[in-house]
């Protein structure tokens, strides 16, 4: 099927999208450290090198469109607009966030920002959007639903039963595959024989469309298309987005046991974020100083999220059994 | 002046309450297999569709687990929805969708997001169906914190709780009994609620206390007859919902009488029936005169042949031997 193809798009937008992905990187660098250091509970999935699929993506979603993410699903959040900030505290299971600190890394919900929750069931968010979509058509709301997943994802059942009524029902959602090559450690070409995720769009009668993961103007371009259908009453489409995680699949999986150096190595030259900065630099007249100034900014931006969650109070024990039943 | 009463149907009580519902409250999409057009294959959704349309009753392909994954999305959205499992036992291909995600996104998304989907589906030995369409798995659902779980006896609950649920804003598995579709009962002509939790004395009584829900409501009934000719008095209690339980109804009841049976339609272990028990033991342990029964079905899979299914499930029979047995020490 097509490609995802690029097309010229303002300057004022491209720092955006960089300004973006360096937030998610730096974000989850942060979180890594604070981890390791102890600092954060629970288990944390960390997004480094999958940048552009989020950002790419979510740069064409307005505020009132709803997304569904995954258990590797900060990125996917701070994309959709939830502060870092928030999300941070998330993490730290402070009272600050959206969620309050009820849910952590894997069940963090933010509704005001579109964030409809990670997941730490892969593939549940795929019917769960597919629904929303249904309900978006049903009301009229102009609503687009985006759902990300993994190649972990697409042999369940919950791939197949949720594109099977988001097809026959026409409903305005997007199905956006992360393959990452992974799942755990099972490579997708040990998973299944057709290792072709965009093909499987076939099947259902949607478009698929493969693009390039680590270059954020193609998932740009992708997304737009595939977003202004949905929004437009053409039903879904199918993006696989092919990338790679240059980190463990969770904080404490080195990640090399069932991949080579040489292989990392290779992902990481293509690193959606340096090859981003010198095409801004190089190609589309970006100045080093305006580029620079970004960098700086982000690195402010990530202290003071650090300062905020870690300030913020924790729960009080006595609200443990609130909103069990709404 | 008292108000009319006329006779329906249980199957048609809920029809009555979808409809009513689903006029009330255009949010409401109703999505399951053979629900449309057909009507339902217990006919639980009749007429529904000639009156909202296809865009409100979705009938879907048999595929459980998209299908309640789907309804619980558009509650999430801003919709309220149904999901129709037809038989509790399909409603296990769906369970990590109800469990894991409808179950959990109020209390994870600290109250922001909430998820009004009524999960519907029938249970029951009936007619031989073997063991994939007879169990009553519902105290499976019960453990569940965040969901709560509903199974009506009569025409007049299935009408008044069927319509508090859809009113709820948390999910409801909704648990009918597929034996029960024909029987009949007097409802009131204007519309009624019947508030989830509140558990209804059926009979009065003084030795003991039956409680059953759903058909072992009957069966409760059916001995209270036969054990009142043996000159013993019971009472009998169906809690109508098992989450939330009406502890003080039930408590009173077994405070009242000193003695308590309970009477269910799934397997002893882990159950409906060891819940009633305990809070027996909790709460009336100085009013009790002898031991808590547990009257359940047989620790087996449902079975094929008529003999065999016969010997499962509780019988008026075996419910007056046992409380008789009961009586004597």
């Amino acid at each position: 099927m097509e490609k995802g193809t690029t097309e010229p798009i303002d300057r004022n937008l491209l720092l955006t999208l960089y300004r973006e992905m360096l937030q998610l990187r730096e974000f989850e660098l942060k979180v890594q450290e604070l981890y390791r250091r102890g600092l954060l509970p629970g288990f944390v999935h960390l997004y480094v090198g999958e940048e552009a699929v989020a950002v790419g993506v979510c740069s064409n979603l307005q505020p009132t469109d709803l997304i569904y993410s995954t258990h590797r699903g900060h990125g996917h959040a701070l994309a959709k607009g939830v502060p870092g900030r928030e999300v941070l505290a998330e993490l730290w299971g402070k009272t600050t966030s959206s969620s309050g600190g009820r849910g952590g890394s894997m069940h963090m919900y933010a509704p005001e920002y579109g964030f409809m929750g990670t997941n730490g069931i892969v593939g549940a968010g795929i019917p769960l959007a597919t629904g929303s979509a249904l309900s978006a058509q049903l009301r009229k709301t102009g609503q687009v639903v985006v759902t990300f997943f993994g190649d972990g994802a697409v042999n369940s059942g919950s791939f197949h039963e949720g594109l099977n009524f988001g097809a026959v029902w026409n409903l305005p959602v997007v199905y956006v595959c992360e393959n990452n090559l992974y799942a755990t450690e099972m490579a997708f070409r040990r998973a299944t024989k057709n290792t072709s995720v965009q093909s499987r769009a076939a099947a259902y009668k949607i478009p698929g469309v493969e693009v390039d993961g680590s270059d954020v103007l193609a998932v740009h371009a992708a997304a737009r298309a595939a977003i202004d259908q949905a929004r437009s009453g053409g039903g879904p489409t199918l993006i696989e987005a092919k990338t790679y995680r240059f980190v463990g699949h969770h904080e404490g999986d080195p990640g090399t046991a069932y991949r080579t150096r040489e292989e990392v190595e290779e992902w990481k030259s293509r690193c959606p974020i340096r090859t981003f900065r010198e095409k801004l630099l190089k190609n589309e007249g970006a100045t080093l100083e305006s580029v620079e100034q970004i960098e700086r900014e982000v690195q402010q931006w990530i202290e003071a999220a650090v300062q905020f969650a870690r300030e913020s109070p924790e729960p009080a024990p006595s609200t443990v059994c609130d909103h069990v039943y709404s | 002046m008292p108000e009319q009463l006329r006779e329906i149907s249980y199957v048609d009580a809920g029809v009555e309450a979808l409809r009513e519902e689903m006029r009330r409250d255009s949010t409401i999409v109703y999505i399951g297999q053979g629900i449309g057009p057909r009507g339902g294959n217990f006919r639980q959704t009749r007429g529904l569709c000639q009156e909202f349309g296809e865009e409100r009753l979705r009938d879907t392909g048999i595929c459980e687990l998209g299908a309640t994954g789907v309804a619980i999305g558009a509650a999430m959205a801003g919709s309220r929805a149904i999901v129709d499992e037809v038989f509790l036992d399909f409603s296990l291909e769906a369970m990590t969708q109800i469990i894991q995600q409808a179950a959990n996104i109020c209390y994870s998304s600290n109250g922001k997001i909430h998820a009004p989907v009524v999960v519907r589906s029938a249970m029951g030995a009936v007619r031989n169906a073997g063991p994939h369409h007879s169990h009553c798995f519902y105290g499976w659902y019960a453990s569940t914190p965040g969901l709560k779980v509903v199974t009506p006896a009569t025409p007049y609950d299935v009408k008044g709780l069927l319509k508090s649920s859809l009113r709820e804003n948390c999910p409801v598995i909704f648990i009918e009994h597929k034996a029960l579709y024909n029987t009949k009962g007097m409802i009131p002509d204007g519309e009624y609620l019947v508030p989830l939790g509140e558990a209804r004395v059926h009979r009065e009584g003084r030795d003991i206390t039956l409680v059953g829900i759903s058909k072992m409501l009957n069966i409760a009934l059916e001995a209270a007859a036969a054990l009142e000719k043996d000159g013993i008095s019971a009472e009998v209690v169906d809690p109508r919902t098992i989450v939330p339980l009406d502890r003080p109804r039930i408590a009173a009841s077994i405070k009242k009488t000193g003695r308590l049976a309970v009477i269910d339609e799934a397997p002893a272990m882990c159950g409906f029936a060891g819940e009633v028990v305990a809070l027996a033991c909790e709460e009336c342990f100085d009013a009790l005169d002898g031991p808590p029964l547990r009257i359940c079905s047989l620790p087996v899979p449902s079975p094929f042949s008529p003999p065999l299914e016969s010997q499962v499930i509780p019988s008026v029979e075996r419910v007056v031997k046992e409380v008789r047995k009961l009586m004597e020490n």
